[in-house]
């Protein structure tokens, strides 16, 4: 549609054309303008922690937490990403069924996914997701509940941090807490489309 | 005097609909105001900045466009402009004509419910289902969305148990665990059957071209996943200029609109899935859609596509909590909508040039805007512009006898003179209903006519001394 182009085009330089001036990009600093108000240094982990607590996410310490949280959750059957079940496998006991290959059509036979995060936000409590380093989009989504295992490593502190680290991969996307809607009478619950747990592992 | 139709359509709603608008209306505002205070010290300092960064944007699109254009083809995201609400709906029909596509999931859009999208395609024999849980019910009950992010407000849950008993979603159950549930089910498999999907943007970046969808649901990047091919329908005036602004942009839609520091999904697309991803698009689509939008930009009211969505004016709005997002005729509601819909009609203008009307004018919605738009300046704007065009829509009170007492300095002393008459007349046997109710409960003030004029002479002929001199 090239003549909508130009119209579109013409019609907006035509627009402006009538300003005697235009409006100036303002000049400023988004991470001071953006840092909040707090009573104290933070420990990114702790604050990690608490944050994503906050919005209704799990964090677990080690591998054997893990295992134990989703024992103790009912959920035994899931996948995991092949890259990280070799360190984790030691402490899933013969009780999980665990498969490192998942199925499109067998959607609905995972109760939970444990896929890599590329990194992680500490002031929001948010996990970071990317094609080309957290597995596969569905297996972060389509299961109940999800388990992001985070590199320690790329614990950013805030959002404008995390925003200077999106690079170039095609799909990143931020996750804060589990799948939520408000729609019916303005009523919170948890597990619409994606998940209804988030769980998140800081590992190395 | 006829009704405003505002006004007229708030007067035919049922409590029970008045009751939930109001309701979820207050308790949004009430939420954002506490969290944003809870974290910055001054918040408006950021609404001002977030402003700021819009109207240039708005004022350069004839530079950003082209720009973001040339980024998103090298990404190889496939870009088509659509001047009207009937080329957009080409613009899709013929991507989705080309794969042989026949189903559609679709995540929220407001510029789909703007160029009815989901007529034109079942007119062609494409089915498209809405997955947000709001939407999907909207469209299961051949309603329209009252609300820009929160879709079915003016429902309640009773309502919706109803609905999908009806539609075979299940017995009768007004929980909202379970209808959450029921959609849930019912939708999953339905991505994975979909050919494509159909998603709007929350912001556009020219440096980048990255493009962000941000939902609580999971609901756009469960199309994202789900589908081979996405088409992103995107009003012009959706850019930011760099990366870097979205820190600020994805902070204040989240405060503004659902009072979360965070929205649960902020998806970050640059184009079709990664090497190696066996999940998502292969294709990537976006509509640059104008429908309008050229013609806001070109009136004195260009301010108002600073927007970015959040529906903030919407729940603060006096107006909005009593008369609900239908009144409004279209897709966008409330004060933005009130300044928006009938700009968006260019010569059509008339059709709509009554709901800048529906306004006290008392400010809130430009207090709690997240990009500081001036929307009660706006509204005064459009009337003007309505007058010079000689429009009259019903509901303007009748002005003539103020206006000749006003132009005429004699009959406007005789006036404030005579109104002495009110101090001795007991007003209980005045015959009017409204005046009687007025002052069961209340006493009129004094009349004091004239008092003004006498004090503006006293003062005029003296020099002006300063700026608190007050007598």
């Amino acid at each position: 549609m090239p003549d909508d182009r130009d119209q579109i085009l013409s019609r907006v330089r035509g627009a402006l054309s009538q300003l005697p001036k235009r409006a100036a990009m303002p000049d400023y600093d988004g991470a001071v303008e953006l840092a909040r108000s707090r009573a104290r240094p933070i420990d990114p982990v702790a604050e990690f922690a608490e944050r994503l607590k906050a919005v209704n996410g799990e964090f677990v310490a080690g591998p054997a937490e893990l295992a134990a949280s989703l024992r103790g959750h009912g959920w035994t059957t899931g996948y995991c990403e092949p890259e990280v079940w070799p360190s984790l496998a030691p402490h899933f006991d013969g009780s999980f069924a665990v498969s490192t290959e998942f199925r499109r059509e067998r959607l609905d036979d995972y109760q939970f996914g444990i896929t890599r995060a590329v990194g992680a936000i500490a002031e929001t409590g948010t996990i970071i997701l990317s094609d080309g380093a957290s597995g596969r989009r569905l297996a972060s989504l389509a299961p109940w509940a999800h388990v992001s295992v985070i590199p320690r490593a790329r614990l950013y502190l805030d959002i404008p941090q995390a925003i200077a680290a999106l690079g170039s991969d095609p799909n990143s996307i931020w996750v804060t807490g589990p799948s939520k809607t408000a729609d019916v009478e303005g009523i919170l619950i948890e597990g619409v489309h994606g998940p209804g747990a988030e769980i998140a592992l800081l590992l190395g | 005097m006829k009704t405003q139709p505002i006004d007229a359509f708030a007067e035919g709603m049922t409590a029970e609909m008045r009751a939930a608008v109001h309701e979820g209306s207050k308790i949004g505002h009430e939420k954002r105001t506490k969290l944003l205070f809870d974290h910055y010290a001054n918040p408006n300092r950021l609404r001002q900045l977030a402003g700021e960064i819009k109207q240039h944007v708005v004022e350069n699109l004839d530079t950003y466009l082209p720009a973001l254009e040339s980024r998103l083809v090298a990404n190889g995201v496939r870009v088509h402009w659509a001047s009207t609400a009937e080329s957009a709906c080409e613009a899709v029909h013929g991507i989705l004509k080309a794969r042989g596509a026949r189903r559609l999931v679709k995540a929220k859009t407001m510029v789909s419910e703007e160029i009815e999208l989901e007529k034109y395609l079942s007119d062609r024999g494409i089915e498209s289902l809405e997955t947000d849980l709001g939407e999907f019910i909207v469209q299961l009950d051949h309603d329209r969305p009252s609300h820009i992010i929160k879709p079915i407000m003016h429902k309640n849950r009773r309502q919706i148990a109803d609905l999908f008993e009806r539609h075979g979603l299940g017995p009768y159950d007004d929980e909202p665990a379970v209808i959450t549930q029921r959609a849930r089910q019912f939708l999953r498999h339905k991505y994975l059957e979909a050919d494509a999907c159909v998603t709007g943007a929350n912001f556009m970046v020219a440096e980048t071209g990255r493009m962000v969808i941000v939902t609580n649901e999971g609901n756009s990047r469960f199309c994202l996943a789900g589908t081979p091919c996405h088409i992103a329908l995107v009003g012009i005036e959706k850019i930011v200029p760099a990366d870097r602004d979205l820190g600020l942009f994805l902070n204040l839609l989240a405060r503004s609109g659902t009072a979360q520091q965070l929205t649960v999904y902020n998806e970050f697309i640059l184009g079709p899935r990664g090497a190696g991803q066996p999940d998502g698009p292969e294709e990537v689509h976006v509509v640059f859609v104008d429908n309008g939008r050229s013609d806001v930009l070109a009136s004195e009211c260009r301010d108002i596509l600073r927007c970015i969505r959040c529906g903030a004016c919407l729940n603060v709005c006096p107006v909005y909590r009593q008369a609900s997002g239908h009144a409004y005729r279209g897709p966008y509601s409330g004060p933005v909508g009130a300044v928006l819909s009938p700009l968006m009609l260019g010569e059509r203008f008339a059709e709509k040039a009554d709901l800048p009307k529906a306004s006290s004018l008392c400010g809130a919605c430009n207090e709690v805007c997240p990009v500081d738009i001036p929307i009660p300046d706006l509204l005064l704007r459009l009337r003007d512009k309505a007058f010079a065009l000689g429009i009259r829509s019903p509901g303007t009170p009748p002005m003539g006898a103020w206006a000749v007492l006003a132009s005429h300095p004699v009959a406007w002393r005789a006036a404030m003179a005579g109104g002495a008459i009110l101090n001795y007349l007991p007003t209980k046997l005045v015959p009017v209903r409204a005046l009687r109710a007025w002052e069961s409960s209340r006493d009129l003030p004094e009349w004091r006519g004239g008092a003004f004029r006498s004090w503006f002479k006293r003062h005029a002929k003296a020099p002006a001394s300063g700026p608190n001199d007050h007598g």
